[in-house]
């Protein structure tokens, strides 16, 4: 049996004495989330929900659990043991060493766990074991409510082959294809023949894009069908293939399903998941600008009748490609809560948890289709995508102070992006009543939101918002390689914008030099000396030097700039991480993510963070006489600063580091000192591994 | 000290080894200069490298043997030509070398138009060698010296001028320097030296070793009086580098400064060892192996602009109070992040950085000696806008144990803060003591003494926190309760014990079977902030997240602490 240990007690008392302020916090964010509907509190529910999960999706089905009055149990794996969702939690039990496999997919101590503190449900989040038969199946052994559907439901739409014949027997649109394993490469032609090209292959086990390759003629049909079958069995263990037709440019509308025991089900109206990089999703909304009410409703009927085919009790999701003609097919169903719920709670104010919970006790829906309403519209960009970014969260503060915004988190300052799960930050959600309100809410919050310590995906989503074919709702898939078919390379700047830019961080400078002669209470400081008006300054900003004139009054300073003037006003609180300006009037918010003596200053601006240098006049005409300075690079070679043992190595060569990635582990002293990447790139050989004694100075992995 | 003859001869011809060839020939012909007086007796009229090349001047001091000019006349022209220190092309030289002028300097380093210069018309006094002629004097010679403001606080400032003489010090240099060093003492403000010089006149023997020793004197006597700042800015060799060594702070400018006793030259004939200057006294090597320097800056502007920045950390005198500056940082703001910094492991590594810069106002520390000594980290921070000095054990090297370089680095700090009425923040997480035989060779026990001698001398408020280890004799040093520590602070992380669970049970239950669970026990008893706290050792057991909030309110209430040491004449540290 595997391990399982009880956190000790000591460490538990100081956590509930922790609590306290993160209590608070959270409880602001669940007061402002956007549920219309009212808890009834008499009906009789689960005493103790144990939640088998982290992050976010934990912290959130908590806020529900704490709103129903249900206790709460944590579980989380040893380098977790700090985690937000743990401290928040009434009870907190570990369940193994930090790699998932052995922690949170680990069912025989999340079911031992749930013995000793006797929770009578779980709610398995997403991920890990949500879409686990045999997880459900244990757990019925033993009595415990499992808050998701039956298994036979789980099955049933776990594979994708089986689902594709239940749904084509449910009456559901199906992609024409071929309803079965693909035994050989020329059956596999042959099919794709039949259906015609281009053809989708893919793992019948698989998921998040793996195992999944496009073929347009038969030569590549031949190849996708050898490499797919080579990911899937290592991906997923089954090499198990299907093919069906590629639906070429689509959308991805997914509608939300929730269904009773009594066998009641209804939609929740769709989500629009198009803006997807490499299968995964990044920026959803609901409703989505395409449908019309018709095909939405026709969408929403199938989607009920394939929940009532598989018995489905609780909440699903159902996915559907759809066309340009608004033909759509069936993709898939997800059995589980999803990630991107939060935005179908926004427009019909349910609590998808609540209902969830209720359905799991037994209760049935207290609604009827017709009470559904769609209720403005809420976006959702999420996930930190591209390079997955791990390091400590240095600086954190959340727009939630924001009209229609929320976020669901399980991280805060000080927290850890650990190596070992999934890096999303968190989920930011905006909500309007109409789709250009939400639109704006968003591009607030997004400048409003303080990330310091690890990279993110903020610039590209703020870019997306307010692209012109995102605005005019002309999406599909293919919209992020058809938009940057180069990658995401910053914003670029606008003439204006620019000028928006040098002449804030002019104004920053000045500001900062005003502030640098207030002593208080010092009379040693020079009485006749006037207080600054006026500055010339020279601002450096992508290799090009601007000259600028700063002149003040009050708190507003003019910035002239090749004849032009604008008024950047602001409180100057040079202390905040956010800097709300108003440019001639309209409000702006910038973050001062550094500035330094030198008049460095790094400004995220529209989302991007820009390197500006800021100079007296003076400093400006003499930096012609500074010598160029050749960077020395050693960040390609890590040495071992001191003699020890090596108790871990985390890369390989040909793995790609991120800057500040741990590379390895050196025990010294009976310390543990974590070697970090110096740079982004591609790890050239490793010297070293685990157990090994190396000396001060030894070479023990290089980069490229 | 200077019996390397011609130090200045050799810099020339060392320093710029590795510029274009043409500098070098320019640099043999200002050799010869100096010394063909020497050698012949005939005066080399042509081609004299640093007589000041303008004809013009050339003129004027023809006209000014036979009083052609008025008295008004003359000292537009003495101060024209003070301004242009050693002519135009000696001025090209420098900037080519990537350097600034003394005057340039001066004006980027002070408040715009606060500069007030004196002794602009002191030429030297020497009259060997060919040097009483009007070709070889200059107004003011090889220093610009004088008052200013920095951000409207007073500063006496000298900049020597490398275009003058290679801006070696001869016996009128010498004196202008002390004349703005005593009148900083008189009226308390900071000196701060920008350093740019070959060496001794040599022209000028001991006169000019006398006039090094007057300064000397001067840092010795303004040392803790008021702050000293040297800013080394080209090549400071032989004993002159002693001034800096007696300064409070010197800091560098890479790859353009040197300092070292004997260059490279004499090195390799004594010793027999290949090192270039850049090895030998770089920028690199006094941050990082020699612990001379206390930091250094990317070139002359980067460095002059944030000695501006530094300076407003410091109090004018120690008869001023730490200043303080409009704060926009909340004093009672929480440091979520703080809660978790410290790992659960007691053996995992976090960064002290993380924790300094959470309390600081604006995330803001100005790190001393960052590349040297790694396992303390010192510098200043505000708190609610007053200076403060931060210590903090570092343990994301070697442990954050204290050794000897780390002892000495935090010793010197501290006794900087308390002279200067700065009040000292320390931040504990120590396993103890260095063990093993080069530090004990080395002195451990002496250059440890120091840390020791520091913390407990100090009579500024004192405000210590243990995030995580106090072990052994460590725990006493780091500004301990007993040192006359005026707040301690314990998180609930923080062990306080003579060692570790593993070593005490070794030594505690020698023999025994069950070692885990004597380990275990004596982790219940030890591992824990209570044996210290019930003994009230530590004040407080404190949520870190509310660390910033306690030590502001400390501060303000320590703001009106008196304590004085006994009279003494001076204490006796063990140097």
């Amino acid at each position: 049996m595997a391990a399982y240990r009880v956190t000790p007690a000591l460490p538990r008392v100081l956590h509930a004495f922790k609590h306290v302020s993160i209590r608070s916090r959270l409880c602001v964010t669940a007061s402002r989330a956007q549920y219309s509907t009212v808890y009834d509190s008499s009906e009789q529910t689960f005493d103790k929900i144990l939640i088998a999960n982290r992050g976010e999706i934990a912290c959130r089905v908590m806020k529900t659990c704490k709103k129903m009055g249900i206790k709460t149990v944590a579980v989380h794996s040893d380098v977790d043991s700090s985690a937000v969702h743990v401290k928040m939690a009434d009870e907190a039990v570990c369940v193994g060493p930090a790699p998932s496999n052995q922690s949170y997919l680990n069912m025989a101590a999340i079911l031992e766990a749930v013995r000793q503190t006797g929770a009578q449900a779980v709610h398995p989040g997403y991920g890990f074991l949500s879409e686990n038969k045999e997880f459900a199946k244990r757990l019925a052994a033993e009595g415990v409510a499992f808050i998701g559907p039956d298994t036979h439901a789980i099955q049933a739409m776990g594979d994708k082959i089986q689902s594709k014949l239940i749904a084509k027997q449910a009456q559901v649109n199906t992609i024409p294809g071929f309803d079965g394993v693909v035994q050989d490469v020329d059956e596999a032609v042959r099919i794709a023949a039949e259906i015609g090209y281009p053809v989708m292959i893919k793992a019948s086990a698989g998921g998040g894009g793996k195992g999944m390759r496009i073929a347009w003629n038969e030569e590549e049909t031949r190849d996708g069908f050898r490499f797919s079958s080579q990911e899937a069995a290592s991906s997923f263990g089954d090499d198990r293939l299907l093919i069906e037709k590629f639906i070429d440019d689509p959308r991805h509308i997914e509608i939300q399903v929730l269904a009773d025991k009594h066998g009641n089900a209804l939609w929740l109206n769709e989500r629009e998941c198009s803006i997807q990089r490499r299968n995964q999703k990044v920026v959803e909304e609901a409703p989505s600008t395409f449908l019309d009410p018709d095909t939405r409703r026709a969408m929403g009927e199938q989607a009920v009748s394939l929940a009532k085919a598989v018995q489905y009790s609780s909440a699903g999701t159902v996915e559907f490609l759809v066309d340009s003609q608004k033909n759509f097919y069936f993709l898939e169903m997800n059995t589980r809560l999803q990630v991107e719920h939060p935005i179908t709670e926004c427009i019909t104010g349910l609590d998808l948890v609540e209902q969830m919970i209720r359905v799991a006790k037994g209760y049935a829906l207290q609604y009827t289709q017709a009470d559904i309403p769609i209720n403005g519209w809420a976006i959702d960009p999420y996930k930190s995508f591209g390079l997955p970014s791990i390091g400590r969260l240095s600086q954190y503060q959340e727009p939630t102070s924001l009209t229609g915004v929320r976020v669901d988190s399980g991280i805060q300052e000080g927290s850890d992006i650990s190596i070992y799960y999934d890096p999303m930050i968190s989920k930011l959600v905006s909500y309007g009543s109409t789709r250009a309100e939400a639109l704006q809410r968003m591009e607030a919050a997004l400048d409003n939101y303080v990330i310091r310590g690890v990279t993110h995906n903020i610039p590209l989503l703020r870019e997306i918002l307010v692209h012109p074919r995102f605005i005019s709702g002309d999406i599909s898939t293919k919209f992020l390689p058809e938009v940057y078919p180069e990658g995401f390379k910053g914003h670029q700047l606008s003439a204006g914008e620019r000028r928006e830019l040098l002449s804030a961080a002019a104004a920053l400078f000045a500001a900062t030099q005003r502030r640098s002669q207030r002593f208080l209470g010092n009379l040693r400081v020079s009485g006749a000396q006037q207080e600054q008006r006026k500055w010339v300054l020279s601002v450096e900003l992508e290799n090009e030097s601007h000259t600028v004139t700063v002149s003040r009054s009050g708190s507003t300073y003019t910035v002239e700039h090749d004849g032009e003037r604008l008024d950047v006003s602001s409180d100057w609180n040079l202390a905040s991480a956010l800097l709300p300006v108003s440019v001639n009037g309209s409000p702006r918010t910038l973050q001062c993510l550094s500035r330094n003596a030198g008049g460095e200053i790094s400004l995220q601006f529209l989302g991007t963070v820009y390197k500006l240098r800021v100079l007296s006049e003076l400093a400006a005409e003499l930096s012609r006489h500074m010598p160029e300075k050749v960077p020395e690079d050693s960040s390609s070679i890590l040495r071992s600063p001191m003699p020890g043992t090596v108790v871990a190595v985390s890369v390989q060569p040909g793995d790609t580091v991120a800057e500040g990635q741990e590379i390895c582990v050196i025990e010294a002293m009976k310390m543990q000192n974590s070697m970090t990447a110096a740079k982004m790139a591609k790890v050239k050989s490793v010297h070293c591994k685990p157990g090994e004694t190396v000396g001060e100075g030894d070479l023990l992995v290089e980069l490229e | 000290m200077y019996s390397q003859s011609a130090i200045f001869a050799r810099l020339s011809t060392e320093c710029h080894k590795a510029m274009a060839a043409f500098t070098v020939a320019k640099y043999s012909r200002f050799l010869c200069k100096l010394r063909t007086p020497y050698k012949s007796l005939v005066p080399v009229v042509n081609g004299a490298a640093f007589a000041v090349p303008q004809p013009n001047l050339q003129r004027y001091a023809r006209w000014y043997s036979i009083s052609h000019l008025s008295v008004e006349e003359r000292i537009t022209q003495k101060r024209k030509a003070a301004l242009i220190g050693g002519g135009q092309h000696r001025i090209d030289a420098q900037h080519k070398r990537g350097k600034l002028t003394a005057r340039e300097r001066i004006e980027l380093l002070l408040d715009p138009d606060s500069f007030v210069e004196y002794d602009m018309f002191v030429e030297h006094r020497c009259s060997d060698f060919g040097m009483e002629a009007d070709r070889n004097k200059f107004p003011g010679d090889s220093v610009v010296t004088g008052q200013g403001r920095i951000n409207g606080r007073l500063v006496y400032v000298f900049s020597q001028d490398f275009t003058v003489f290679g801006g070696s010090l001869s016996g009128a240099h010498a004196q202008k320097i002390c004349k703005v060093m005593d009148q900083a003492m008189l009226v308390g403000a900071p000196v701060i030296g920008l350093n740019d010089s070959g060496g001794a006149r040599i022209q000028e023997g001991v006169e000019s070793l006398a006039g090094y020793a007057d300064i000397f004197l001067r840092n010795v006597l303004s040392s803790g009086v008021v702050p000293q700042i040297s800013l080394i800015m080209g090549p400071c060799a032989g004993g002159a580098v002693y001034s800096p060594a007696l300064t409070d702070f010197t800091f560098m400018v890479k790859d353009t400064s040197y300092l070292f006793i004997t260059g490279p030259d004499v090195v390799k004939s004594v010793t027999n060892e290949d090192v270039t200057q850049e090895e030998l006294g770089g920028a690199k090597t006094h941050t990082a192996v020699s612990g001379v320097a206390h930091r250094a800056f990317e070139n002359d502007i980067d460095a002059l602009l944030n000695l501006r920045e530094f300076f407003n950390f410091l109090p004018l005198s120690n008869k001023d109070p730490a200043p303080v500056i409009e704060c926009h940082d909340p004093s009672d703001r929480l440091i979520p992040g703080l809660d978790t910094v410290v790992p659960l492991e007691t053996t995992k590594a976090y960064d002290m950085l993380d924790i300094i810069q959470g309390i600081a106002d604006e995330r803001e520390f100005f790190e001393i000696m960052p590349n040297y000594a790694k396992n303390i980290v010192v510098g200043f921070s505000r708190m609610n806008g007053r200076t403060v000095g931060i210590v903090g054990n570092q343990p994301k090297v070697a442990s954050g144990c204290l050794d000897i370089n780390s002892s000495v680095k935090g010793a010197r700090f501290v006794r900087f803060c308390d002279a200067f009425n700065i009040p000292i923040i320390t931040f504990v997480d120590v396993p103890g003591f260095l063990p093993g035989t080069a530090q004990e060779y080395g002195g451990i026990i002496r250059h440890g003494a120091k840390l020791l001698f520091a913390f407990a001398e100090a009579t500024v408020p004192k405000i210590t926190i243990i995030t995580r280890k106090a072990y052994g004799g460590a725990y006493d040093v780091m500004s301990s309760k007993h040192l006359r520590g005026d707040v301690n602070y314990a998180w609930p992380s923080a062990e306080v014990a003579v060692m570790g669970a593993k070593g005490a049970v070794q030594i505690i239950f020698r023999g025994k079977e069950n070692q885990a669970e004597a380990e275990a026990e004596y982790v219940e008893k030890f591992a824990n902030p209570f044996p210290a706290a019930v003994r009230g050792f530590v004040d407080d057991i404190i949520q870190p997240s509310t660390t910033r909030k306690r030590i502001c309110r400390d501060l303000e209430v320590l703001s009106s602490k008196k304590q004085t040491n006994p009279w003494k004449k001076h204490a006796n540290i063990p140097l």
